[in-house]
């Protein structure tokens, strides 16, 4: 556990750092422990497991946007688990449910009982749809397609910069829409 | 959308950088105050005999009790910015203000004061004080709640009421150059009750804007 967690440490620093293999990484490593703790969180609340994906990603959009709130000094673990807790409650609170959202459902989270699989999510799909064209064409192409900024860049004809101001403003817009829908 | 696409997307976003929080506050706030300022110089203004005051104790301590509000608020907000932060450990910073306005009080007790007591905390400006303090807040208070909204606390109602702590804060201290009222009582009696206000509106506000 404690092991797991450095390693956590470690590769956000170097994401912030700029290495966004370090980060690619980083992120596919704490969604199994994400997804664990959200079917615990949902179960607990009385609550169907499938919505777990969507807040896994509701998780990963938060931690992506709030990443400079991060103190790179301090361990990495701690501050995720409070934005994944928060995310929980909200999520459950929409759902007007009364909330028992125990810290240790994400703390405890034994490598062996965490589940592999990648999964979709509804709500982040059903937002996307509602992003401007340029916006949801760049995510789609990076996100779904797997092609590189760069290509996406020449299929769009647009320049690099510009489809990196259009990546961030589609995750921040899709993040806004999450929130408040 | 599935999750691993999703985390590539949001691994090919990593170049983006945000500023600090701290960077993002101290620029909303600095956009805010001139609108403070031009309130506090449209309808109140330094008082006349501001020479002779700064003399008395009294008026030089009001300043102290202020600005140990705003710069304490300032500092537990950002603080309390960060998703994991606690207040353990932090809450007894604001009650800077509150120990140096016992002791002030005290020490006006001590030097057989000029005024009674009542008159004391009454004041002549109670009024003005009450509706002038809120009203230079609100400005800073939106500067305030924009530049934390750029955090990320876990407790957004929390959070709101800081930023109206530190907004009542920095316009009482402009406040405080109007007022002729110097008397730790009416401070105590007064700013606190504006400060109050200004802090339930910040907590209402902070917990519909400060979520993320």
């Amino acid at each position: 556990m404690r092991g797991r967690e450095d390693e956590w440490t470690g590769l956000m620093r170097s994401a912030m750092a700029g290495d966004d293999a370090a980060y690619h990484r980083l992120l596919r490593a704490v969604t199994p422990v994400l997804r664990a703790a959200a079917r615990r969180g949902l179960a607990r609340a009385g609550q169907p497991p499938d919505q777990a994906e969507d807040i896994v990603q509701e998780i990963l959009l938060a931690v992506h946007l709030k990443r400079h709130t991060w103190d790179s000094e301090a361990p990495f673990a701690p501050w995720l688990f409070a934005i994944a807790r928060n995310k929980l409650i909200d999520t459950l609170r929409r759902r007007g449910r009364r909330v028992f959202v125990n810290i240790d459902d994400f703390a405890e989270t034994l490598p062996g009982e965490v589940p592999e699989e990648t999964a979709s999510a509804g709500e982040v799909a059903t937002q996307l749809s509602t992003l401007p064209q340029r916006q949801r064409d760049v995510l789609q192409s990076i996100a779904v397609d797997s092609t590189s900024i760069k290509d996406t860049a020449a299929k769009f004809s647009m320049s690099e910069g510009a489809v990196r101001v259009a990546l961030h403003r589609g995750l921040a817009a899709l993040t806004a829409k999450l929130r408040d829908h | 959308m599935d999750t691993d696409q999703l985390i590539r997307s949001l691994a090919a976003d990593n170049a983006h950088r945000a500023p600090r929080v701290g960077a993002v506050l101290t620029m909303a706030l600095l956009v805010a105050a001139p609108l403070s300022i031009l309130i506090f110089a449209t309808f109140l203004g330094v008082r006349a005999d501001v020479m002779s005051a700064m003399h008395n104790p009294f008026f030089d301590m009001k300043f102290a009790v202020t600005l140990s509000l705003a710069i304490p608020a300032i500092i537990v907000s950002l603080h309390l910015s960060r998703p994991e932060a606690l207040m353990r450990g932090w809450g007894w910073l604001l009650l800077l203000p509150v120990g140096l306005l016992a002791v002030a009080i005290g020490s006006e007790t001590m030097m057989a004061p000029a005024m009674p007591m009542t008159m004391r905390l009454m004041g002549k400006n109670s009024r003005v004080c009450l509706l002038a303090i809120p009203a230079m807040s609100l400005p800073l208070l939106a500067g305030a709640l924009f530049g934390l909204r750029h955090g990320a606390p876990s407790h957004p109602a929390l959070a709101g009421a800081l930023a109206g702590l530190l907004s009542a804060g920095l316009a009482a201290t402009l406040y405080a150059s109007h007022c002729t009222d110097d008397s730790p009582l009416f401070v105590a009696t007064w700013y606190t009750l504006a400060t109050a206000l200004v802090a339930a509106i910040g907590a209402y506000a902070g917990s519909r804007v400060l979520r993320y």
